[in-house]
Order: C-alpha cells, then structure tokens, then sequence
C-alpha cells in the first residue's frame, strides 16, 4: 500500500526511471544539420546590415557647422569628452552609484585633452603660414585668454545659428581661422587617422577619433534617425529591418522609465541593477518562493502531459 | 632498444598523475552517462530538443566565425563572398540567442535545477550572459556605423562603473581580441563544464514524479 510521507525528499535520480532507446549523436548531427541550412536560407535571403562607418571627411562634408562647432568646443572645454571625466580626465566626478564615485575610482588611464583633438592634427598640416602663426598664438596664451577667446567665438557662433560666415568680428583670438583650417583639414580627408595611437604606424586605437565624433551632433542624428536612439530602444536596433538584438531588451527597457530615464547617473544604475537581476537569475534555485514558480503555474504538465497521463497523482 | 623492439612490461604504477587524472574524468562522468543510448521515458516534448539547437548553432557560430577571422577585419566589407560569411555568422547568432533563450525558459517552467543540478542553472545562466558579451564586442569588432555608435553610446555604462579602461569599446583592435579569443574561450569552458553537468546528472524528473518502485511521497523540494 503507497504511503504518503511529508518529509522534504530529495528529487528522484533520473538513471532510477524506465528508459528507451536514444540516439544523443545522432540528434545532434540532426540540429547541426538544421541550424546550417536555416542559416544558410537566411543569410542568401536577408544578409546582413553594413552601413559603412562616418569618417571625418563625411562628416565635414555633410554637417560643417558641426565640424567647426565641435572643433571650438573642444577648445573651449565645452564638449562631452572635455567635460566627461574617467578615464580620460579629472574634469568631472563622472557618475556615481549609491553616492559612491565608481567611475573616479577607476582612475584617468585613456589621458584625453580635448585641446589637442583639434591642436594635434593641426599640428601635423604644414604650408600655411597664417595657421602656423595662430597656432603659435594660441599655445603662447594664457589658459584663461585660451577660455575666452573660445568661448566668445562658441557664443558668437550660437547667435549666428551655427552658421561661421555669420559671425561678426570680434575679439576670438586665433579661434576662427584653427577652427577654419580644422573644416578645411577634415575636408580633405587629413584628419582620417591622424588622432590614432598618437604616431603609431598601426593605429589600431580609435579611442580619440571616436570621442571627438562623437562629440559633434552628427554621428547622433544619424543614429537617431535609424532608431538607434537611447530613447528608441535602441540597444535591441540594428541598421536597417534586421533583427538586431532581442536578447537586449531588459537592459533597454530600464532606459524607457524613471527614474533612470531622467537620471544623470542612468548608466551605472541601470549596470548595477542589471548585475543584480542577473545573480538573482543564477542563483534562483535557492530563491524560496522565486524557485517554486513553476510549480505554482504548471507549464511543466505541458512539457511531461505523456507522463502524467500515464502517472496520474494519487 | 632498437626499433621495432616491444619494451618489457613493468609493474603498472598505483598512483601515477595520469591514473588519477582517468580515474577523477571517469569519475565524473562515466562513459555510458556522456554518450548515453537511451533515456529515461518522460523525455517526450520538443522543448528538449532547444538546448542541443544551441550547441548546433554555437559550433555554426564558431565555424562561420573562423571563416571571417581568415579573411582579416576589412574583408567582409569589401568582398562579396565575405559578405555572405557575415552574413552566416550573424545568422547563426540570431538562431543560436534565440534556441538559448527557450533553452532557458523550458528548463526554467520545469524547475529544472532540483535533484542537485544547481551549478547546472548556474553554468546556463552564466553562458548566456557571457554569449551576450561576445555578441557586444562582435558588433564593436564590425568597424562600421554600428561599432562607431554601439562603442559610443557603450563607453558610458562601462566608464560608469570604472572598468573603462581595461575594456575600452573605442579600441577595435582589443575588442576584437576580446571576441575572437577571451570571450569565445570563456563561453567554450562554461559550456563544456554546463555540458558534462548535465550528462552527469541526467535530465530532471517531472515535478512531484515519484522514484519507480519507491513509496509514493509528496516532494516538497524545488
């Protein structure tokens, strides 16, 4: 006769159960098979997105504005990566976790001066005298004339719409004609490389070229407007109809929401948030009343329906 | 001794480094539980057959990513055939993500962490989680619009918590170390070891499923 005890018992071993025969190579070699195909079918169909990169010269091409407005904010101290703080400088605290200053804490050690994003391709054009004597005007001021001369122009420039031609005369300094000659630099495809790995034959470190991009408007609208945007769920988009990264989509959502949408210390919240759901995840089984989910909604009597069928409970 | 010579047989060593190794591998895992022939009869739904598609998927992955690794970081943008081994390994990915993710939601409306097969959960979780890592530095490894705005809008997250500069997303040429070598590596372990888990421990009995032949108890565990 069956006993019903309500000791905690341990789960049964699975070697204790009847069995029938199973091929384990077999279905494998079966999914390989399937997994190759299917590839296969959707990569001659759909492909795959390669939206070639920005390079400077298309960015001075497309947006001169930008070019010029980022080239003087860069002089002036203005721009995100002048102002950015670790691991490129010590010109802010950077975000913080529960008031603890993580990112400072990681220390200065990609040493970016914004100045020189701008100073050191300019550096390397040789030919023009006039540029070569606003450069040595420049490098003989004072850090306070350097600020105002740039952030003068900078202001001059926001009245004027962006627009340099627009500009009245003033007291800006070498300003004008560095930024000028930086439009000019870009144009001609000069500053492609020229902020890699500082003289290195093999510049693999895009480190600078991508944060002065990234510090003019342009690489932004271009993302935007292929609803790459923080705010558009981005991070699950890819360029074009393709299926991007679906796996993304909690990291993304926490973005959509307050009170991370509106925080200047959204980043490291949502990291740590994310770190903290995903130990929550592994270490599940040993979560009572997370772990006993599945028993509370039965999706495993779909799963085991024959075997249930055949061991009804008692 | 000369060639051809058969050397003399000695006294087997007891307890040589290499006997021990056998005995720890045979241990773990016998040979009839890692290429098992047959299996226990309540394995009957098409759900099971998700995690063998992500292993399927994870070596068309690899293959496909060494194809691209021979033809050098340009290569896909500027040969058709490149192209379309790209497009291959994007794919793959697309199909390996998706057969883990039903992987992880099968196993986990079958609870199936009981009966001491915990790390096994673990080892899942962290492979998914370090896939998602290989995936990140992939697109970083792109060197197109996607790596140039997915490395900028990524620095800030990283930067935030202070790990920017020993991975720095702006720095291609480490990403790419990160995706070809590190990543790939660290996801090739923890599946191994998630692998052999799972073959050691067999696959979970239905909830509430008595041991055949034991008395009829109520399992309280999870």
């Amino acid at each position: 006769m069956a006993t019903l005890t309500r000791t905690r018992t341990t789960t049964p071993d699975s070697h204790a159960f009847e069995t029938r025969p199973y091929d384990l190579v077999k279905e494998f070699v079966i999914a390989l098979a399937v997994v190759a195909v299917l590839t296969t079918v959707l990569a001659a169909v759909f492909s795959s997105p390669d939206d070639k990169a920005i390079t400077m010269q298309r960015w001075a091409a497309a947006a001169p504005d930008d070019v010029v407005a980022t080239a003087v904010g860069e002089l002036a101290g203005t721009t995100t990566s002048a102002t950015y703080g670790a691991p490129y400088n010590h010109a802010s605290e950077g975000q913080k976790l529960l008031g603890l200053p993580l990112q400072k804490w990681g220390g200065v050690r990609i040493p970016v001066d914004s100045q020189e994003l701008v100073l050191q391709p300019l550096s390397g054009f040789a030919g023009d005298p006039r540029l070569a004597a606003s450069l040595q005007l420049w490098r003989s001021a004072s850090p306070q004339q350097q600020q105002t001369w740039a952030t003068s122009y900078a202001d001059a420039l926001a009245k004027a719409g962006g627009n340099p031609a627009a500009v009245p005369v003033g007291g800006y300094g070498p300003v004008p004609l560095l930024a000028s000659s930086f439009l000019q630099l870009a144009r001609t495809g000069g500053l492609e490389g020229s902020l890699t790995s500082s003289g290195n034959f093999y510049g693999g470190d895009q480190t600078r070229t991508m944060l002065l991009l990234a510090d003019g408007a342009y690489l932004e609208d271009q993302a935007v407007a292929q609803h790459l945007g923080g705010d558009q769920w981005g991070m699950m988009n890819e360029t074009g109809n393709y299926p991007g990264q679906p796996w993304m989509w909690l990291y993304t959502f926490w973005y959509q929401v307050k009170p991370f949408s509106t925080s200047p210390n959204a980043d490291a919240q949502v990291w740590a948030l994310m770190m903290a759901l995903t130990l929550v995840l592994a270490l599940l089984p040993w979560i009572p009343g997370l772990r006993s989910i599945p028993r509370w909604i039965p999706v495993h009597r779909l799963v085991w329906r024959q075997w249930y069928r055949a061991h009804p409970r008692a | 001794m000369t060639a051809g010579q058969v050397p003399a047989p000695g006294p087997a060593p007891t307890r040589s480094w290499t006997a021990s190794l056998r005995t720890r591998i045979t241990g773990v895992l016998p040979p009839g539980q890692a290429l098992p022939d047959r299996q226990p009869a309540y394995v009957a739904s098409w759900i099971y057959v998700f995690g063998v598609l992500s292993l399927a998927a994870l070596v068309v992955v690899i293959g496909t990513g060494l194809v691209l690794s021979m033809g050098g970081v340009a290569w896909w943008h500027d040969s058709s055939l490149g192209h379309f081994v790209n497009s291959l390994h994007l794919w793959s990915v697309e199909i390996f993500f998706a057969a883990m993710v039903i992987h992880l939601w099968g196993k986990f409306w079958m609870a199936a962490w009981r009966g001491k097969r915990g790390l096994t959960w673990v080892t899942g979780v962290v492979a998914f989680v370090t896939s998602i890592g290989t995936a990140f530095t992939g697109y970083l490894s792109q060197s197109n619009f996607d790596s140039q705005w997915i490395g900028s809008e990524g620095k800030d997250g990283i930067n935030s918590l202070g790990a920017g500069a020993w991975f720095n997303v702006l720095n291609p040429g480490q990403m790419l170390m990160w995706h070809i070598v590190l990543l790939p590596l660290a996801v090739g372990f923890i599946v191994v070891v998630h692998v052999v888990l799972v073959r050691r421990h067999g696959v979970v009995p239905p909830l509430d499923a008595a041991e055949p032949g034991a008395p009829v108890s109520r399992t309280e565990a999870d």
